[in-house]
């Protein structure tokens, strides 16, 4: 029984991850300037990495937790890039 | 003598502790490593010339902590109550100028981190000239009373802790 | 202890946790897509990286201790780095944002002239 309870509160949690992970892909796909496309794909990584997380809890393996350090890792560093080339002004939109 | 072996000591800690939680055991190889790590990265630390951090009073470490705690649960609900709908007439954000009297790069840091992971306030511009820094809030009512509440809460609290 | 053995507090507070803290997230992702301006929009997210991510950390702490049958403090690790790391992506962003604004602002005023 209890157990059930878990697996549906998991599931549910999943699910509201993933429609946050919709919604920042829509704000990076509508705009409408570069820096809400810039700032959607971080809520995307950011969710996406908080996904793993609860993939982590639901399976019971360890490797979740490298690849949602890795994602996160990798978000900073993607998102940083992208905010500095936006600060040098001249971008081609 | 522990001058050379540690010349940042809470960045050999905090790699310590980094590297023992990533290899998930305390059974010598990984204390091991991390002590290899601990003792080596310092040292290429020294080649950056980073300016060692002081700190003034623990205690005050503490209770800064204590106070971005509440103050994160508190405004993580204003935001999800300005999310979910109530009060979306009156409500105005805007940018407010700040005026700080702290100077250490590292309290600054601190400071910056703080605001802008608290939800609600973003941390934009400093000019380190005039010390003014501009700040975004998203629930603007009394601008006075923000100025007042960063200066009482956590400038305060982090002069008592850096300089 | 496997997942089977775990007793029903720990599966309800496990549950619990992660819902709210994905609900938080859920709900940063509303408000990016509804505010009207984009410096209200930079507040959104950090509801989820702030809260959001601490419950659902807590939640795998808590399950991974208590199916291993000690402390495992891991995900402690991307906590401490989200809370670094997502200020100075979203400072960094700001100043993007307001440097791109006045620019632009100062083009237009240019152009006015001539």
């Amino acid at each position: 029984m209890s157990q059930a309870i878990l697996f549906w509160c998991l599931t549910l949690a999943q699910g509201l991850l993933v429609a946050a992970m919709a919604m920042a892909a829509w704000r990076a796909a509508h705009g409408p300037r570069a820096q809400d496309r810039v700032l959607g794909l971080d809520t995307f990584y950011l969710n996406g990495m908080l996904l793993l997380l609860v993939f982590g809890v639901r399976t019971g393996g360890a490797i979740y937790f490298y690849a949602a350090l890795i994602i996160g890792m990798l978000g900073f560093a993607a998102t940083v890039a992208l905010a500095k080339f936006l600060m040098r002004g001249e971008v081609i939109e | 003598m522990i001058r050379a072996l540690f010349p940042h000591p809470l960045l050999a800690l905090g790699l310590f502790a980094t590297s023992l939680l990533m290899s998930g055991s305390v059974e010598p190889p990984a204390i091991a490593l991390a002590a290899v790590l601990a003792l080596a990265t310092p040292q290429v630390m020294r080649a950056l010339d980073a300016q060692t951090i002081r700190i003034r009073s623990p205690r005050a470490i503490l209770a800064l902590a204590g106070c971005v705690v509440i103050d994160v649960l508190r405004s993580n609900w204003a935001v999800s109550a300005i999310i979910l709908g109530r009060r979306r007439h009156e409500r105005r954000s805007g940018f407010i100028h700040v005026p700080l009297d702290l100077k250490d790069r590292y309290a600054l840091a601190v400071l910056a981190v703080i605001l802008t992971a608290t939800p609600g306030t973003l941390w934009v511009e400093y000019d380190s000239a005039t010390g003014r820094l501009l700040l975004h809030v998203l629930d603007l009512v009394e601008e006075e009373e923000w100025i007042r509440l960063i200066k009482d809460r956590y400038e305060r609290r982090l002069m008592e802790i850096f300089e | 202890m496997t997942v089977a053995d775990l007793p029903a507090w720990a599966c309800v507070t496990v549950g619990l946790l992660a819902v709210a803290g994905a609900a938080l997230s859920f709900l940063g992702a509303v408000g990016l897509c509804s505010f009207k301006t984009f410096y209200e929009r930079v507040h959104a997210p950090t509801l989820g990286a702030t809260l959001g991510m601490a419950l659902i950390v807590a939640a795998s702490i808590l399950f991974f201790t208590l199916v291993e049958g000690r402390f495992m403090p891991r995900e402690l690790l991307i906590g401490v780095f989200l809370t670094v790391t997502t200020p100075v992506t979203l400072i960094l962003l700001g100043r993007a944002a307001l440097f791109r604004d006045r620019t632009e602002f100062a083009r237009d005023d240019a152009s006015d002239d001539a």
